[in-house]
């Protein structure tokens, strides 16, 4: 089917508020290339359940193609116009299954030698629509604080080796009452810049935080009963010899329902959010430090959060061979050494991804080894590569930081 | 693939050529390794030292790929002791490989061992459609079966050992030795779960193909090899990992039946799909240690010492941190330069040791390379020899 031909009540199995935007801009989804469509439908058909940045960014991209000239359109849109597409994915009903549809047009282009060319019009795509409609700049500055190596007494791991070069590293923080202070200082944040779903607090055990907190808060240990009804959905797929793409079929189909959630309003939108973490994040569902770094790099992609604080906790021991060979795989060891690298890098790309939103020349992180005396700042008042060897206590820190 | 993903912003301008730059820098440094192409005509270093007669090579890829930020970079320095000051002295090392094919690791590897870019589904059981280095091997060479094996992680990679071209194909190939599957046929009905340690295929670790192609089972290879099953399995069990069950087979390949090419694919490194950035260096690492456990073997075995080439390369990198599409180590799913550039190792009789080349290369160079080496012609391949190893 072509973007010419489509009709109104093909949205029909859409919900509320994704049939009605789709609706709306009917004239314009017509006019668009048929490789280009699709990708619009995957962020309409997810509408109800979206963040309001995201639904944001849909109508801003929306009136962005709408306001173009149809000359500057068409010759922006070209390359996606001029791909060679397949006759079943010409066939396929993108229109009520546009995820499924973009997997396939991924496999495709990459087996026809087009994924390059795919790419460059993409990022070609994607700046100029940043440079005509940017993002809005944020309330306040953004500010995150990464907490790494939970139940690490000692390491012999250089800590912060990525981040030391863009901060300012300290070996004598006073470790006293650290979480505390952090979570307080993101519950202060959100009192004064309130705005749903703008600060978040993302932990690999149990939240700390009471009922009380106006943090949007995810656990890991929270999502345990998602993640044990998850698991034995995989495990049945595999007992099944579920072929590769069927089982990201089915993992991409799943709803909040199919695990047994039924919200509404924003419980809805924080379900949708936690399910696609598990299973659209690779090894989420196994290892909580997977889950911490996954959860924070979509928490600021898509919610675009104000503050957010993460903290890794030890994931489960990945058990050498011979171990396995020797005894049953089940077995609830943790590995907080190993975990300690992960939550490093993992922290590291939370500052990446930090970098990625609107106004991060402003932006601020702290990461602290928890418990310990080390950590690094970042921010416009920190200076790149500097240290400090004085004591200094945690609010101290987070004062010199904002 | 997501809108948002897929789009996402523009790579810093020529990065193949900066990430070149760093290896070479960065090797200068570390070996005082010295740029092959300035230092004097390839011409003359080859016919400096004769390639012995018989020539044999050995094959090792990483079905996982590697980036410079935990191996050839300054980081990454700890990960790789013993291709840094074991094997780098003695190499010469392409610092721009790059792979314009598909990033799946069985469709890049098969694209490694045919020499032209393969284009089927990276998780179907398929034979490669051009003619894979093995077939070019026996036929040209005119050897047997025994003389070429591969040994490599069991998902999808039986069908590896030879193509589905018409002129070549069934029965004109390689054996292939998929030792996680040996171990699961030798361990059936006797032990409990091991679906965890057996996992195939981090990328989809749900798949499992059904046995086909050259695939050799566990009483065939038992038999060659003469060593009996329990040998096998209480081997097995005093091994930390996949790869290591794979190199210690192929070193009992090598001791027994002495084959003149073996291609070794390790797949540890590949956890890294997992997020897990620590499992993801122990990879490396166990990778950086049994390359030069294989080396080592080569170099005591009489019927390899003096007249081996081996070759180690990833199939491909994995994403860079800075490709907002990605995530950084944990995928290979953006193409961008950083997924597509990767490096190779060349050690042997005649190969100029301590340099570095700088041109970039593509990994389909590598099939024709053998050829040029071994003797065969890779006749459909989409590369050329290397001049500077061949």
């Amino acid at each position: 089917m072509l973007p010419s031909q489509l009709k109104p009540e093909q949205f029909q199995a859409y919900s509320p508020l994704a049939r009605e935007l789709a609706v709306n801009r009917l004239p314009l989804l017509q006019q668009l290339p048929e490789a280009f469509v699709p990708f619009l439908l995957k962020e309409i058909v997810s509408l109800d359940s979206k963040f309001p940045s995201e639904r944001a960014e849909i109508a801003s991209q929306l009136a962005y193609l709408e306001n173009l000239p149809v000359p500057q359109r068409d010759r922006e849109l070209a390359t996606f116009a001029s791909l060679k597409l397949s006759p079943e994915l010409q066939q396929f009903d993108w229109v009520n299954h546009p995820q499924q549809y973009l997997e396939k047009l991924s496999a495709h282009l990459w087996a026809t030698h087009q994924m390059d060319k795919f790419r460059s019009a993409s990022e070609e795509y994607i700046d100029n629509f940043y440079k005509a409609m940017p993002a809005p700049e944020p309330a306040t500055h953004r500010f995150t604080a990464v907490l790494i190596g939970k139940g690490v007494t000692q390491t012999n791991y250089r800590l912060f080796r990525k981040l030391r070069r863009q901060g300012t590293y300290y070996s004598q923080v006073k470790p006293e009452n650290g979480l505390a202070t952090i979570l307080e200082t993101a519950e202060a944040r959100a009192k004064a810049n309130v705005a749903p779903f703008a600060h978040w607090y993302i932990d690999g055990g149990h939240a700390v935080t009471n009922s009380s907190s106006t943090l949007t808060t995810l656990s890991y240990d929270g999502l345990a009963g998602i993640r044990t009804a998850l698991n034995a959905r995989m495990r049945r797929a595999y007992d099944a010899h579920l072929q590769s793409e069927a089982f990201r079929t089915m993992l991409a189909q799943m709803t909040p329902a199919d695990l047994g959630l039924h919200g509404a309003g924003g419980e809805e939108v924080m379900q949708s959010f936690a399910v696609s973490l598990l299973t659209e994040g690779s090894g989420t569902q196994v290892f909580s430090t997977t889950f911490v770094q996954w959860a924070a790099r979509e928490a600021l992609r898509r919610a675009r959060p104000l503050t957010l604080v993460v903290r890794f906790t030890p994931r489960l021991r990945e058990r050498p061979m011979n171990e396995l060979l020797a005894a049953p795989p089940e077995s609830n060891e943790v590995d907080p050494e190993g975990s300690l690298l992960d939550a490093d890098m993992g922290a590291w790309y939370t500052w990446l991804n930090l970098q990625r939103l609107t106004g991060f020349a402003q932006s601020t992180c702290l990461v602290w080894f928890e418990d310990h005396t080390e950590a690094v700042a970042l921010g416009p008042k920190m200076a790149r590569g500097a240290q400090v060897a004085t004591p200094i206590d945690l609010q101290e820190l987070l004062r010199e930081l904002a | 693939m997501s809108f948002r993903k897929a789009f996402g912003r523009r790579a810093n301008g020529d990065l193949a050529s900066a990430i070149s730059l760093n290896r070479r820098q960065f090797l200068w440094s570390a070996t005082g390794a010295m740029a092959g192409t300035t230092l004097f005509p390839v011409t003359r270093a080859l016919g400096a030292t004769a390639v012995p007669r018989a020539p044999k090579a050995v094959v090792v890829t990483f079905g996982g790929g590697a980036r410079d930020d935990e191996t050839f970079a300054e980081d990454g320095l700890e990960n790789i002791p013993h291709m840094l000051n074991e094997l780098m002295p003695r190499a010469t090392f392409f610092t721009r490989v790059v792979n314009r094919g598909i990033l799946g690791h069985y469709v890049a590897t098969a694209s490694l061992a045919t020499g032209a870019y393969e284009t089927f589904n990276n998780f179907a059981a398929v034979p490669p459609d051009h003619p894979t280095v093995f077939e070019y091997f026996r036929r040209d060479l005119k050897r047997p079966a025994s003389d070429t094996w591969v040994v490599a992680p069991s998902n999808g990679f039986n069908r590896i050992g030879e193509s589905g071209h018409k002129e070549f194909g069934q029965g004109q190939g390689a054996g292939v030795i998929l030792p996680k599957r040996l171990l699961a046929d030798a361990l059936a009905g006797k032990t409990g779960d091991y679906d965890h340690l057996l996992r195939d295929n981090y990328e989809s670790p749900m798949y499992a193909p059904a046995l086909a192609g050259n695939e050799v089972q566990i009483h065939q290879l038992a038999e060659a090899l003469t060593l009996s099953v329990s040998d096998f399995t209480s081997h097995a069990k005093n091994l930390a990992s996949p790869d290591e069950l794979s190199v210690y087979v192929a070193k009992q390949l090598m001791r027994k039946l002495a084959p003149s090419l073996v291609w070794i694919t390790l797949h540890d490194i590949d956890i890294a799909h997992s997020g897990t950035f620590s499992l993801y260096i122990d990879g490396i690492r166990r990778s950086d240690r049994l390359c030069a456990e294989i080396w080592n073997t080569i170099q005591s075995e009489p019927e390899y010492a003096g007249r081996t080439t081996m070759f180690i390369l990833p199939d491909f990198g994995r994403d860079s941190d800075q490709s907002a599409g990605g995530n950084g180590f944990q995928h290979h799913r953006t193409g961008d330069a950083i997924s597509r550039t990767t490096w190779m190792m060349v050690l042997g009789p005649g190969v100029r040791e301590n340099v570095i080349v700088d041109r970039p290369v593509e990994s389909v160079d590598l099939v024709p390379t053998l050829g040029a080496r071994l003797g065969f012609d890779a006749r459909f391949s989409q590369g050329k020899p290397l001049v500077e190893v061949s």
